[in-house]
């Protein structure tokens, strides 16, 4: 897969875009002036970028900065204000289809903490339409390494299982689209280790990430591209590889201040 | 660019409402929290307006229907409140949201899990009513039984959809009764005024009126909010 040379710094009043080879298959996540207002605030501001099928563009940047609110418009929560945005080739907000292909984890672990760790995952095996959902779930769960904990409430579980739960969830029906928001809060060493190959999985698989942190290190891992967002808008955008962690670290300390 | 060709073929509206309420079904049946509730909340009013009744002022039969109907109403608060609440605990509406089910299945999932659960409370409430006021339950109990059901398909659609849009605020408790009691009058006035017809040993055409009024309410109630329940969800 080809791209275009890493941005320089541009003009003070333009926007940053990720510039792509025309050649290249068609993206995953097209986005073209894609704006979120709530009310006056501007959260998400003109952004205009892609990310390609086995990708993973990591969202850096300070709190507040719109990463949370930019992959809640991709996972068609939030209606874009302005701009165009195209998941797996539909338009946001595009309904069922758009929202079958992708995965959401978020710090949050969007699960019934009274049901059992296997009836959540399989709940959303379901919803998706997943054959063999109890077959999927478990092999999910065992993914996530939790196989042996899948009768157990969830509400019993610890914070770290609950997050490996709720990845377990957020990948059972194989996903072409994941978006992650902090998805290694609460997580422990073994718990971080089964994310990190369950999205190296996927990617492999063709999936295309969208990874929000705060953690450089751990984004940089597994990002193929990488942006630091302020005040709702990239002021960085660069491939992985030509990024320094020492630099792109001291990098982002000036750019957030 | 071409659409992407769906990997899994998700459920129809119908069979994802199924498998929400079925959710919400399971949760309440292991927690029984709204179930206990409701039932403990109905069984006190029961008492406390079984001993604040002057048999000599009002009959039994007059005083009855406005007991039941009372109970009913706050009772399925209770358990509307729960519908959404368990959503928001973890964020669990949003991969909700995002799963390739559309915003009306989640309202008739939703508003099936409510009717099971206001039925269930009236299942007992009905039957200790009958046995504080000495009712004749066994002459009235399949007309009152059609009664319940048609106010509960209106209490719950009403009480779905506002329990939805309150539990995006902080006030949800304090919102959604101030949001769905004014709405409920039109379900429990002509509810309350067939229950009474019966319970007078009237026939049922004498209630017919007020069962044709609780219907259309109920058809307006349940299009409407299932309609209206999508923008509910927008923030």
């Amino acid at each position: 897969m080809s791209h275009a040379a890493p941005l320089v710094e541009p003009p003070s009043d333009a926007p940053i875009t990720s510039p792509r080879d025309d050649a290249t298959p068609s993206p995953a996540i097209a986005a073209v002036g894609l704006t979120r207002q709530f009310g006056r605030r501007v959260a998400v501001r003109d952004l205009t970028f892609e990310v390609r099928s086995g990708e993973c563009l990591a969202l850096f940047g300070p709190n507040g900065a719109g990463k949370t609110t930019l992959l809640r418009v991709l996972a068609g929560l939030l209606r874009p204000t302005r701009g165009t945005a195209l998941v797996a080739g539909v338009a946001l907000p595009g309904g069922a289809e758009s929202r079958a292909v992708v995965g959401l984890i978020s710090h949050q672990t969007m699960l019934y903490a009274a049901l059992t760790a296997l009836e959540n995952v399989e709940f959303t095996a379901r919803l998706y339409g997943v054959p063999d959902p109890r077959g999927a779930a478990l092999r999910a769960l065992d993914r996530m390494r939790l196989a042996d904990r899948a009768d157990s409430p969830v509400r019993s579980l610890s914070r770290g299982m609950q997050q490996r739960v709720s990845i377990a969830r957020a990948i059972v029906h194989e996903p072409r689209v994941v978006l992650l928001d902090e998805p290694y809060t609460g997580l422990d060493e073994a718990g971080a280790m089964a994310l990190s190959e369950a999205l190296e999985s996927l990617r492999a698989n063709a999936a295309a990430l969208v990874l929000v942190t705060h953690h450089l290190s751990e984004g940089l891992a597994l990002a193929t591209h990488a942006a630091i967002m302020r005040d709702g808008a990239f002021v960085r955008y660069d491939e992985r590889k030509t990024i320094e962690l020492e630099r792109y670290r001291a990098l982002y300390r000036e750019v957030v201040g | 660019m071409n659409s992407p060709a769906p990997r899994h073929a998700p459920p129809g509206t119908f069979a994802a409402a199924m498998l929400i309420a079925r959710k919400d079904l399971a949760i309440e049946f292991r927690t029984r929290s709204a179930f206990l509730a409701a039932l403990v909340f109905s069984l006190i009013a029961i008492v406390i307006f079984f001993f604040a009744w002057d048999a000599t002022a009002v009959t039994a039969s007059d005083l009855a229907p406005g007991v039941l109907w009372v109970i009913f109403t706050f009772s399925g608060l209770l358990g509307l409140h729960r519908s959404f609440g368990v959503e928001e605990a973890d964020r669990a509406i949003d991969a909700l949201l995002a799963s390739p089910v559309e915003r009306e299945a989640v309202f008739l999932g939703k508003a099936f899990a409510n009717l099971v659960f206001v039925l269930g409370v009236q299942a007992i409430a009905i039957p200790a009513v009958a046995l504080f006021y000495n009712l004749p339950l066994t002459r009235v109990l399949a007309p009152l039984a059609g009664i319940a059901v048609l106010a509960a398909i209106g209490l719950v659609s009403v009480g779905t959809l506002f329990s939805a849009m309150a539990s995006n605020t902080r006030l949800a408790e304090l919102l959604l009764p101030v949001l769905a009691l004014p709405f409920f009058v039109p379900v429990v006035l002509p509810a309350a005024q067939s229950t009474a017809r019966l319970l007078a040993g009237r026939p049922v055409a004498e209630a017919m009126s007020w069962l044709r009024i609780l219907i259309a309410f109920d058809i307006v109630f349940v299009v409407a909010c299932a309609l209206a329940f999508p923008f509910t969800l927008e923030d």
